[in-house]
Parts: C-alpha cells; structure tokens; sequence
C-alpha cells in the first residue's frame, strides 16, 4: 500500500472532517461527486454532507465568507483551484485576515489551500508559486510542504493553529511523490528540517525543489562533494537558525526556488544568513529561481524557465569553486 | 416608498407597521430620533476635536445619513450581525457600540477597542457581532455572508445579518462576488445601500450607469426596496420590513436609500464640487431637523424635552471624550509587535 502526496490531502480532510465539527471546505467544483480540479476532495462531500461546499467563481468572496465563519468559531478551509487565482483574493488574504488580529484582538482560524507551481504545459495563469507574496505580509503562516508525510501532517497542523495559514501544495507532487503509508510521527510547522546531511555546501529549499535539490546532492557525491539539503517546510516563519547551523557546517550556500527571482522565499534566506552568519560564509551565497517572464506554456521553455537539477548542479559547482 | 422587485414565490407579507399600536410606533421614533442625535451631536463634536488638532487621521461624518443608519441598529437583536460602514455612528450606537468604543478610537487610546492599531471608523468588536470594516470598499459583504453561514452551521436560529454601503462601494468587484455568494447561500442578510449621490467627489453619472441601484436586487436574487433616506417614518418601516423577511427566511433583502451626504468625504473635504443646486433637492433635507420637527408637530415630545435630551447627550460625549482624553495613548516600545496570535510561531527580525 502507498499513499500519493495528493491522496495525504484528502485524508488529512477527512481525518478533519470526521474529528472536528468545526472544519468545513469550501471552493470551487469541490462538492457532489466531482471532487475538485485535481481530487483532493474527492468523495468529502458524499461523507460529509454540508461540509464540502461548492462555491461561485468568486475568489474574493471565497475567502471572505470562510472569514466571517471563522470569526463565528468555524475552521474554514479554502481550496483555490490553482494558486495564480488567489490573486483575486489578495485582498480579503491580506487585508483582512493578515490584518484582523492585529487590529481587534481577534484571529482568524482559516486555511487557504494553494495548488501552486509549475507542470507541464500549464503556461501564465496555472503555475504560479506565491509564498513570496503572502509572506511579505504580516499576519499570515505560509508553509510548503515537500513530502507526502508533510502534506498530511502540515495541514492538520494548519487547520489546529489560530491565525490564517496559507498552505501551498505542489501540484507536480501530487501524483509523483508516494510514501508507503500515513505518517504517526510530525515535525511542526515553523522547523526545518535537513533531509541529507553533507558537509561541503548547504543548499536551502522548500516544496517541490527539495527533490531536485535532492538529485543535485546525488549527483555531486558522485564527484565527491557532499551536499546538505535543508527542506524549510515553512517559509513564514523562516526556520533561520537550522539554516544557520547547516551553513555554519558547510561554509557554502545555495538557495532554490521555483518563484520568480525579485525577492522572495530564497532572498530572504540569503540576506538572514549574510546579515546573521557572515562570518560562517567561505564563498558568496547564490540563489537560483525561476526567470523573471511569465511562466510560458511550451515545455520546452517551461523547462528552461524554472530551476532544474542541471542550472542547479551548474551553480552549486560555481559555488563549490570559490 | 416600498417596492418589491419582482420575483417568484410568496407574497409579501402584510405591511410593517400594520397591527402596531400608535404608542409604540411613536416610542420607536422618538428612540430612533435619540440615536440620531447622539450621532449628529457626537460626530460634531469629533469634528470639532479635528478642527482643533486633537485628532490624528481622518474623521468621517455620517451627517444626512443619520434615519437610514438609526433604523439600521434598531432591528438587530442579540445574536445578530452588524457590519457598519464609514457613515454609520446612529446605527452602531442603536447596535449598542458604547461611546467610549467611538472617542477612545478616534483619540487614540490605548484602552479601545482598537487599542491605537486602527484607528476612527474601522473599529469593530467581532466578538460582539459588530465587525470591523477595512477601507476596501465591498469586502464585508462575504465577512458577513460566512458570519451567518457558520451560524446556520451551527444550528442556530432566527438570526439575521445586516451590512451597509455607499453607492460608491456598490461598484467594485467584492462587492458583486459578495452580493452574489450570499444569494447564493441564501443567508438571512440584509444590504442597504445609502446613494448619498457623491463616491468622495464623483457623481452618480460617472459612479453607475443603471436606472436605478434597486434594480440590480433582481438580477441577483434579492427582495429591493427603496426609501428616502431624510424621512424617519419611511425608513423605519422599509428596514424593519426588511430584517423581518431575511430573519423569516426570504431572500437577502436590498434597500436603497437616498440621501445627499451633508459634509465632505471625510472632514479634511469642503466638498466645494456639490453643485449649489442639489442642495435643494427633496433628497438633500437635513433628515435631524426634519425629525425633530414632525416629533413636535405630532406632540411626541414638547420642546423642552427635546431641549433636555440634547443636554443629556451633550453631557455623555463630554464625559466620554473627558475620560478617552485622560487615558494613555500606546507606545512604540511597549506595544506587542505581533501580528500572529500564535506566539511560536511570530518571525523573528534581528
């Protein structure tokens, strides 16, 4: 028996659904027997009824009714059918529910659910990847999950904490990724965790790059350098001091993300570790993202748009160099 | 002024006052007339505070508006919904947001509700049912929409929700998505929209390009009504009508209401762009004065009661103002910089 990254989200909301009378989901082609555009609902709303909920293709208001019922003691979650048609909700996301707490003393207990990054074929508007984004704001959680175990565990733990969550599952993961069963044991959301030990350079990554940073480790130790992979798992808050022990290990930083390149998730990680751990730094830290044009819809650029494992070996070697 | 688009289903239901004795229609208006003028005495005296200098921000009236926004609070209960707007101060004060909430907020205290974080009109108490608006006009429609969703989740009963807008606000996308959803869960929730004729200083004709705002009522499955937002009597009886319906579990209700707003955007406008001529607009009357006039017309109060409620008021403000004054205002190196409730899980910034 195995369990797909994508089948851990659907049993993360049915264990949510049976366990908690508070949870409900709430988005677009979720309810009847359809169950989403990718599945993760998938038979929720015949098990749970009245608790699934299809909604009108309005984003905003989405957000905004999952708002107003987590203010009433509910545990909303939201489900975008793709990441890039949150930006129709950046204002209920961030105006609202970033600023409710702060300004009234009153949290928001909502979980947006982003099917975000790149896959073949899916051009401008259906591969975007906006952790950036939401963490740039205050009053948000945004955690990526890399690992079918992660999937699981990460939004049980999404929908249990106070404030507003915004929960970015990859897309390319879900069908991909497979573990042999559900896991019993959890790190939390805000740790990082080092997926490979290594002792020459660290690379720094989160979500779906993980495993591409992972094949870069593998490769290079074919030359003898051995990489340490930290997955970050939550980008807000950043888990700076686990990066800060690896590179104080290594000495070398990479950092991968699969956004576009002006600021972001792999930016914020190299100012903290420039600012914070200067001294640890043997060589200068590098990044690689994704380019700075829309994401195009031929695989053959699509490819070449975002980080793969040979732009990432090509300047983990440079880094290696110095 | 009742008019009930046109839709399928069940008749409406008797008229509003109708079986209602005189006396308590009568208590009704003069206690509507009471919240009118807190507001209109309250708000000049935070216009006077701006004027002096003793108020940081901005200060928005809600003079002209005062007999739609009182009819807005008086039909709410406890366990139902308000989600007030810019020009509101009469209808969160019938709500029941007490004095202190307005002037420790707009005064900055540390002791308000908002505790110096948001400041004048975007205070709220979620907690309480009264919620706080954010500036993005239209945004609390859904807000209220999933309020009174997860109330019938719950199983609760006999509750309802209403929220107020411009027509200005009318015309952003949030507000369309959020008129939309709540038809579309059908919630007991009722929209007035107050066409004060100015979005800050555009006029109706670059604002909306419809016969009238009430129109759009069918085209998203709600019961329309219209009211002159000067007349008290007009306005209590439409609101009242419609928070019966929605609570009885008709469809969402819209009332539009029409007023001229009677002071600038926010205090900082002498709103110098409304045209001499509007001003005598039957729309245009002061509906305080009007109020009061008809309560001494039909010897509801004499003179000198009305003379006393004003002091009494008068005396409340003072003291609430007196007391948000004397309090501290927060400080920079004492506040709790934390925007997460969850304390483990707040970014650190060296």
């Amino acid at each position: 028996m195995s369990v797909t990254y994508l089948e851990a989200i659907r049993e993360a909301q049915t264990k949510l659904l049976r366990d908690d009378e508070r949870v409900f989901i709430y988005g677009q082609d979720i309810g009847g027997k359809f169950g989403g555009a990718f599945k993760a609902t998938k038979g929720l709303a015949e098990k749970f009824p009245g608790r699934v909920l299809n909604t009108p293709i309005s984003e905003d208001a989405m957000v905004g009714t999952a708002i107003g019922a987590a203010l009433e003691g509910m545990r909303p979650i939201v489900e975008m059918q793709f990441a890039d048609f949150s930006s129709v909700a950046l204002n209920q996301i961030l105006n609202n529910a970033g600023t409710h707490y702060y300004r009234t003393n009153v949290p928001v207990p909502i979980t947006v659910r982003l099917p975000s990054g790149g896959t073949k074929g899916s051009g401008p508007f259906h591969s975007q990847s906006m952790e950036g984004l939401y963490s740039h704001y205050p009053g948000l959680i945004v955690v990526t999950p890399a690992t079918v175990e992660d999937a699981y565990t990460m939004l049980i733990d999404a929908v249990a904490i106070d404030d507003p969550v915004i929960y970015c599952e990859h897309k390319y993961l879900y069908y991909h990724l497979k573990a042999d069963a559900l896991p019993k044991d959890k790190l939390p959301i805000g740790k990082a965790r080092i997926v490979r030990p290594g002792r020459d350079l660290t690379i720094v990554s989160y979500s779906a790059m993980v495993h591409e940073a992972l094949a870069v480790a593998n490769e290079l130790s074919k030359e003898g350098f051995e990489v340490e992979v930290v997955d970050l798992r939550t980008v807000k808050p950043l888990d700076t001091g686990t990066v800060l022990a690896s590179v104080a290990r290594t000495g070398r930083l990479l950092c991968v993300g699969e956004a576009f390149p002006w600021g972001g998730v792999t930016a914020e990680v190299v100012s903290r570790v420039t600012t914070e751990g200067f001294h640890l730094l043997d060589a200068a830290p590098a990044r690689v993202n994704a380019k700075d044009t829309p994401i195009p819809y031929h695989p053959n650029l699509w490819s070449a748009h975002r980080p793969n494992a040979k732009t990432i070996t090509a300047k983990a070697r440079q880094v290696l160099a110095e | 002024m009742l008019q009930t688009a046109a839709r399928k289903g069940k008749r409406p239901t008797g008229k509003a006052s109708a079986g209602k004795s005189k006396k308590v229609a009568h208590e009704r208006y003069v206690e509507a007339f009471r919240w009118m003028l807190l507001a209109r005495i309250l708000e000049d005296k935070l216009a006077s505070l701006y004027r002096g200098g003793m108020i940081t921000g901005g200060v928005y009236l809600g003079r002209g508006q005062e007999a739609v926004s009182a009819a807005c609070g008086m039909f709410l209960q406890k366990g139902d919904v308000f989600a007030p707007l810019i020009r509101d101060q009469a209808g969160r004060s019938a709500f029941g947001e007490p004095l202190l909430d307005v002037v420790r907020t707009y005064l900055g205290s540390r002791q308000g509700p908002m505790r110096g974080r948001d400041g004048n009109i975007h205070r709220g108490r979620p907690r309480e049912n009264q919620l706080a608006m954010i500036s993005h006009l239209g945004a609390m429609i859904p807000v209220i929409t999933g309020k009174l969703l997860a109330k019938r989740m719950k199983g609760e009963k006999n509750f309802v929700g209403l929220t107020t807008i411009g027509e200005g606000g009318m015309q952003t996308g949030a507000t369309h998505e959020g008129l939309n959803i709540a038809a579309v869960e059908q919630v007991p929730l009722v929209v007035v929209v107050t066409n004060n004729h100015f979005a800050y200083s555009t006029p109706n004709e670059r604002e909306f390009a419809c016969a009238h705002l009430v129109d759009r009522a069918k085209g998203y499955g709600y019961e329309g009504h219209t009211v002159d937002g000067t007349d008290l009597n007009a306005c209590l009886e439409v609101i009242e009508t419609a928070v019966k319906r929605a609570r009885a579990g008709r469809p969402p209700q819209l009332v539009v209401a029409t007023t001229l707003r009677l002071a600038g955007h926010g205090e900082h406008d002498d709103a110098s762009y409304v045209p001499p001529e509007m001003k005598n607009e039957p729309f245009a009357q002061d509906p305080v004065p009007r109020t009061e006039k008809f309560i001494l017309e039909q010897n509801l109060l004499d003179a000198a009661a009305i003379t006393k409620m004003r002091a009494e008021i008068a005396k409340e403000v003072d003291e609430a103002v007196a007391t948000a004054q004397q309090e501290d205002a927060p400080a920079g190196n004492e506040e709790d910089w934390s925007a997460l409730s969850t304390r483990d899980l707040k970014d650190e910034f060296p």
